[in-house]
């Protein structure tokens, strides 16, 4: 608990000073901004002594996982994300799949809420209503995906695509990936579909080739330093539409499932390093 | 149309009854476009029909990499048919405001203002002055443009077209339609055709 409070209060003076930098270098015009945020970003590791931020996430996670909610009041213990009730060691390192129970392919933020509406019995609107947490409104689902997840660190991807429902769902995602659209032509393979792009000073991974989109895909869940949260994938999909210019993507659609189960599979093989720490 | 996800959603059913309705229609919608259009909501200026594809947007999905000839000149032929040149023949504007133009990012996200005037968010993809080092990698580096290419009137023309619609001289570009699509207005895109031809501007010095 003292390492949690110092840990916080470390986060919020070096968070505060970060945001503060981070706001003035957008809104400069002058270019040396991407140097001064890493060097921000350096800082703010050291003043952590390595440690990330998700752990307070994890932390959180685990405690909600394990206490009973809901009209049903019951826990998370005896849902199955993909391995099996209960079993949350390696889960994520097989998600999306498809589960008999609800017929269709899911990924874990969409199994979450699948539990809280079987398990624990609330109404499926309330159970995804808040996907994306804030400062003022922490968000379950993210601390939750902080904590299952983080149950899979240093496991590889092993997402498998036997189900018809699997192959269809790749497919869908597959084609999501390369459908250009909106006011500027962009799809997913705009910016992520070459080696060694940037936008400004970003680096940008090639999704569409396996060593870049294993490291990519790892790596998520981060905590966002920018943000001062967890993010979920679920948020990573939904903020690269917006930056694509098209409408908000559905929490839990079965097209965001159908995307990240084709990013997922792309990423088999490589080594879960989630939850990460983000610029 | 609100559509349930929780219960699945069955696109097969879905499927059937666009069919019948799209029957006139030449090219039928894949499954994989009905599960995206449901997977989206409107949200301020981005509304669900910035799905819908042109039929640019429409080749280049299906053909991601290589082309054939064919269809790359059949995507240039048609963008080039939709350009459309100022009434007043004047193809230049002035290059400070164009650099602003180059530097905004803002415009058509759901999260923008679609009161305020959209950026071009050059830098994003082009080196374009000395000064600036936060540029992208995506285009091809645009310092000394000017200067390279001089200043002579089918030189504007081309330059002032390819950012009003860059489909029409190579197909399937990453870069946006920026005329075409309504991003830049005619006067703001005379104002980055300054920035990129004015001997004055940053990027030719
Ligand atoms: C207009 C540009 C743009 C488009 C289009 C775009 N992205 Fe991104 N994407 C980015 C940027 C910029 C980042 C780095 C984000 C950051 O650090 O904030 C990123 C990061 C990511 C990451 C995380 C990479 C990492 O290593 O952390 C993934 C995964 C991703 N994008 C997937 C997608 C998918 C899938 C799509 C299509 C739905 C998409 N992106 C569309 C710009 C884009
Ligand atoms: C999302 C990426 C992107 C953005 C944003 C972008 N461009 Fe481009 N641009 C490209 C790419 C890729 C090319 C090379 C392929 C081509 O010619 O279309 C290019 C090519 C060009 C060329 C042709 C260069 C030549 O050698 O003939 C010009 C001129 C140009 N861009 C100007 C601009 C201007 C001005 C803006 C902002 C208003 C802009 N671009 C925004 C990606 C972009």
């Amino acid at each position: 608990m003292q390492y949690f409070k110092r840990t916080i209060l470390a986060i919020s003076i070096v968070a505060a000073s970060l945001t503060g930098a981070l706001v003035a270098s957008t809104s400069s015009a002058q270019g040396s901004s991407g140097d001064a945020t890493i060097k921000e970003i350096e800082k703010y590791r050291q003043a952590l002594g390595d440690g990330n931020p998700a752990e307070l996430w994890e932390a959180r996670g685990e405690g909600i996982w394990k206490k009973p909610r809901g009209p049903k009041n019951a826990s998370f213990e005896q849902c199955d994300i993909g391995l099996g009730p209960g079993k949350v060691k390696g889960a994520y390192a097989v998600l999306p799949k498809y589960f008999a129970d609800t017929d269709k392919v899911e990924d874990l933020e969409s199994r979450l809420v699948t539990c809280m509406v079987i398990l624990q019995g609330y109404k499926y609107e309330d159970a995804k209503k808040s996907p994306f947490g804030s400062p003022e409104r922490k968000s379950d689902i993210e601390a939750l995906v902080a904590y299952v997840t983080s149950e899979s660190r240093g496991m590889k991807m092993n997402v498998t695509i036997n189900h018809p429902k699997e192959k269809e769902a790749f497919e869908i995602g597959k084609t999501m990936f390369f459908h250009r659209g909106g006011p500027h032509d962009f799809g997913c393979v705009t910016c992520h579909g070459a080696d060694n792009q940037r936008i400004r000073l970003q680096d940008l991974p090639n999704l569409t080739k396996k060593e870049p989109a294993q490291r990519a895909y790892t790596s998520w869940p981060a905590y966002r330093v920018s943000q001062g949260e967890v993010r979920s994938f679920q948020w990573r999909l939904f903020d690269c539409f917006r930056q694509q210019r098209f409408p908000e993507l559905e929490f839990t659609s079965q097209g965001s499932i159908a995307l990240t189960t084709y990013l997922a599979k792309n990423a088999n093989g490589g080594v879960l390093t989630a939850p990460s720490i983000k610029r | 149309m609100k559509i349930i996800h929780f219960t699945s959603l069955s696109v097969a059913a879905f499927t059937a009854s666009i069919q019948l309705c799209a029957a006139a229609d030449a090219i039928k919608p894949t499954q994989a476009e009905f599960v995206m259009k449901a997977s989206f909501m409107d949200r301020g200026q981005a509304k669900v029909d910035r799905l819908n594809q042109d039929e640019t947007q429409r080749l280049c999905s299906q053909y991601p990499e290589k082309r054939p000839p064919e269809v790359a000149r059949r995507i240039e032929a048609l963008n080039m048919k939709l350009m459309k040149y100022p009434a007043d023949g004047k193809l230049l504007g002035d290059w400070k405001e164009g650099e602003k133009i180059a530097q905004s990012g803002v415009g058509k996200q759901f999260s923008d203002n679609p009161a305020l005037p959209a950026g071009g968010n050059c830098y994003a993809c082009h080196q374009l002055t000395k000064v600036e080092i936060s540029f992208g990698n995506i285009g091809p580096s645009l310092y000394n443009y000017g200067k390279l290419r001089g200043n002579t009137e089918p030189i504007q023309k081309y330059t002032y077209g390819k950012i009003y619609n860059a489909e029409a001289y190579s197909a399937c570009t990453n870069m946006p339609r920026f005329g075409h699509s309504g991003i830049l207005t005619e006067e703001q895109i005379k104002h980055v055709t300054a920035l990129l031809l004015d001997p004055n501007s940053p990027v030719n010095n």
